[in-house]
């Protein structure tokens, strides 16, 4: 009983962490774009395209750590 | 009010049964022998003995994203077989749609990352890559229907095509033992050679395995999202939980409708990248 629940508390935290550092990392890639365009309107083709492949490699990473949450979960 | 009381009471019955909340979700998900194909009917799938393989067992049974895969694989063929017409030079409706697709696909994934030459030898299987992975990926979103790219072996035999056009092509243009030897960068000293070689050779296995969990994990997680917000409303046993619930879920949908495209082409892009590195080695 004790696994089980430190397994789902074990899910819940890391869920929360990965998040956070999803958010941290896209984050910091949108402001750096927005800087970009700001700069230079005529390159906002190019950057929002960079910005986008950039913002799914991340999410790649977080979601690692949520396949690992999901399998705690349902242990 | 009697509206409270009876969802209350439609809840309870149901778990009563055992069903739960985490068990509908993975109902829905998972891989089973049933093909649910219209509300209430459930074709039950061939099931064979498994087949021994040298130690493994193989089941080669017919499941629920096996016949999803030939769903999209049979629309994709008729898709393409509609729009090409060999007397026309210029394609009309959809093949125009598809031939601007194909042409971004082959300039600006191809040639960019590949070379003049490579780029558009290898525009077959990208556009294959890309449009297989997008139907399939939309084939989520439509009722009734199931992803099959939310199965871990679906993307990682995606993957291992990858895996293998980089490592055959690779030794076909430099050579077995060339491509080995310029996978370790020029220059490096020689007591340092065999680590940089295994690092490489890690990083390799590990950018496929990358590939493999990031489109798996990315379609999963957009379904669980979906189904835990519309399962809200039985965990809260009221019907006036469902406007939010509803509205988030609308979000949801159209923000994995997103991701399915962005996935897509993360992969081909991805794809044409290793390909490229392989077959020219930058110095």
């Amino acid at each position: 009983m004790w696994s089980s629940a430190l397994a789902f508390l074990a899910a819940g935290i890391g869920a929360g962490l990965v998040s956070i550092g999803a958010g941290i990392g896209i984050g910091r890639i949108a402001a750096s774009a927005m800087d970009g365009t700001a700069r230079q309107p005529e390159a906002t083709g190019a950057i929002r395209t960079t910005m986008i492949i950039a913002a799914a490699m991340i999410e790649g990473v977080a979601l690692f750590g949520a396949v690992i949450c999901f399998i705690l979960a349902s242990k | 009010m009697a509206l409270i009381e009876h969802t209350a009471a439609a809840v309870d019955s149901v778990a009563d049964k055992g069903e739960t909340i985490g068990g509908w979700i993975q109902h829905h998900l998972i891989n089973g022998p049933e093909w649910h194909i219209l509300p209430g009917v459930n074709i039950h799938l061939p099931h064979f003995p498994p087949l021994h393989f040298l130690g493994m067992r193989i089941d080669l049974s017919i499941t629920n994203h096996v016949v999803m895969l030939w769903i999209a694989g049979l629309s994709l063929i008729l898709l393409f077989k509609l729009s090409f017409k060999k007397n026309q030079m210029i394609p009309r409706g959809i093949g125009s749609l598809l031939e601007m697709l194909v042409i971004f696909i082959r300039d600006e994934i191809g040639i960019v990352n590949m070379g003049e030459k490579e780029g558009r030898r290898f525009t077959p299987l990208l556009v294959t890559f890309f449009f297989f992975i997008l139907l399939s990926n939309l084939m989520g979103l439509i009722p009734l229907f199931s992803t099959p790219t939310s199965n871990i072996n679906v993307t990682g035999a995606l993957a291992l095509v990858t895996l293998a056009s980089t490592q055959y092509f690779g030794i076909r243009e430099q050579g077995l033992i060339g491509y080995y030897k310029n996978l370790v960068p020029h220059g490096v000293p020689i007591l340092l050679w065999p680590l940089m070689f295994v690092i490489e050779i890690m990083g390799i296995l590990a950018k496929h395995v990358a590939l493999t969990i990031r489109l798996f994990a990315n379609m999963v997680a957009g379904h669980i999202v979906l189904f835990a917000f519309l399962g809200l409303i039985i965990i809260f046993k009221s019907y006036y939980v469902s406007p939010v619930s509803v509205g988030f879920g609308i979000f949801v949908y159209f923000l994995e409708l997103l991701v399915a495209f962005i996935q897509a082409y993360i992969f081909t892009v991805l794809s044409a990248l290793f390909i490229g590195m392989s077959v020219n080695p930058e110095h």
